[in-house]
């Protein structure tokens, strides 16, 4: 580990970059790594506090993702009735609920293996895909993917996908049905009260 | 005495099937993969019901007592006996070298791993394979057709569930000849599957607006996913 990272300090002393040029592997690794490091080590995270969990995520991983590109994703062409202001609040809202699904996610399979695949890109991409696998004892491994995209602030994520279901697209139409029935703001209502009930437990723990 | 058994349910799913269309008609809400949302939905709820007041308070207790090598003993046992179809639908998908694996995994495993308990073949580089009757007619290119929930089984797609006769068919376990073994040991497999699923029951609460429409959404993504091998070609939307 520790040769890796002098690895990668000089090449990012050799491109004379920041952040912004990490290759998108080498991000998902390094951050996957990071947090799986803290939630197994924290007592705290691992006796269920979900403010500390939800905490890690919003510091260690969001900076990592992409809620404009996902929120879009999500509501594919229904995301052209909203107003701007209306995708705001779109955007805060479904980002509130994934990253609640994610530090759940997180939390219950701490204890697994992680293991990255080998990844290969042209240095021309801007759209990348890296996987990895969580090992399970007793079953096959459960494939993780991320979408990755280029942008001037470096790679974010914008799609994950756990053993071939997105967490983003499996919204979809879920997501065109609310908006059919009760319009963006019928949506906007049904995620506003779905992330207060998972406040509301969260304070309960 | 086997076909008969087989016949009998080969029979009953049909008639499933059947009543599934005659009381699908009546129900419709507009998406094109769920035709019969109003009756899946029933069907959902009852299974919903029936996880809640028995199979996963089972499947909890079970967790809890087991300590987890015995629970992996358990998992692997059952998956040995599974892997030996997995190889046959592995063949009739024409892919030789994987059938290959998973035959080698049952001689392996079934040795060296007594009788299936240790999984030694993945450690020995012989990974495992998730195939069934379902996926095989997927690769020839039978499409899904329709959701369908079935009770107990739970969610399928038409082409699902005729894989899933062929599968019950198969299974060695179903195929037990002394009924009380035969329950005890399909019993002892329900609730082992069940408990693997607890932590993404979890995930599942947490991220769900609709749970049904969560569940089937994600089921139908993962068959796909399942058909290609884990490789299927992103879905284009607009």
């Amino acid at each position: 580990m520790k040769r890796l990272i002098g690895l990668f300090a000089a090449l990012l002393f050799a491109v004379g970059a920041g952040a912004a040029d990490i290759a998108p592997d080498v991000l998902v690794k390094d951050v996957t790594t990071e947090v799986l490091d803290i939630v197994r080590k924290d007592k705290d995270i691992q006796s269920g506090n979900t403010k500390k969990t939800l905490d890690l995520v919003e510091t260690k991983v969001l900076p990592h993702f992409n809620f404009q590109r996902m929120t879009q994703l999500a509501l594919g062409r229904e995301w052209r009735q909203a107003t701007p202001e209306q995708g705001k609040v779109l955007v805060d809202e479904f980002r509130e609920l994934l990253v609640r699904t994610y530090s759940k996610a997180l939390t219950e399979y701490r204890d697994q293996v992680i293991v990255f695949k080998p990844f290969k890109m042209a240095p021309t991409d801007t759209d990348v895909k890296v996987r990895t696998e969580i090992k399970q004892s007793g079953g096959k491994p459960i494939p993780l993917d991320y979408y990755l995209e280029k942008n001037d602030n470096g790679w974010k994520v914008y799609d994950l996908e756990v053993g071939g279901i997105s967490l983003v697209t499996n919204y979809r139409s879920s997501f065109a049905q609310e908006v059919r029935a009760g319009g963006i703001d019928g949506l906007i209502r049904n995620l506003q009260a779905k992330n207060k009930s998972g406040e509301a437990s969260t304070k309960a723990k | 005495m086997k076909t008969k058994k087989t016949a009998t349910r080969l029979k009953s799913a049909v008639l499933a099937l059947t009543l599934t269309g005659l009381l699908g008609g009546c129900a419709t809400s507009g998406n094109p993969k769920d035709p019969i949302e109003g009756f899946n939905r029933a069907i959902y709820a009852f299974n919903e019901g029936l996880d809640t007041v028995l199979i996963k308070p089972v499947a909890k207790g079970y967790d809890a007592v087991l300590p987890t090598p015995v629970r992996t003993g358990v998992t692997n046992f059952f998956g040995n006996i599974a892997d030996f179809f997995i190889g046959v639908n592995n063949l009739l998908q024409g892919k030789p070298d994987q059938a290959a694996s998973d035959l080698g995994r049952v001689l392996v495993n079934s040795t060296v791993g007594i009788l299936g308990i240790f999984d030694v073949a993945t450690s020995a580089g012989l990974e495992k394979h998730e195939e069934d009757f379902g996926q095989t007619f997927g690769r020839w290119g039978v499409g899904d057709g329709a959701y369908v929930v079935i009770p107990v089984f739970g969610p399928r797609t038409v082409r699902d569930t005729v894989g899933l006769v062929l599968d019950v068919a198969a299974d060695p376990v179903s195929n037990i000849d002394y009924v009380p073994t035969r329950n005890s040991a399909l019993a002892l497999r329900l609730i082992d599957t069940r408990a693997d699923l607890l932590p993404a029951d979890k995930v599942i609460e947490e991220a769900a607006l609709d749970k049904y429409a969560y569940v089937r959404d994600g089921y139908l993504q993962r068959r796909r996913s399942l058909v290609h091998d884990g490789n299927a070609p992103r879905e284009q939307f607009d």
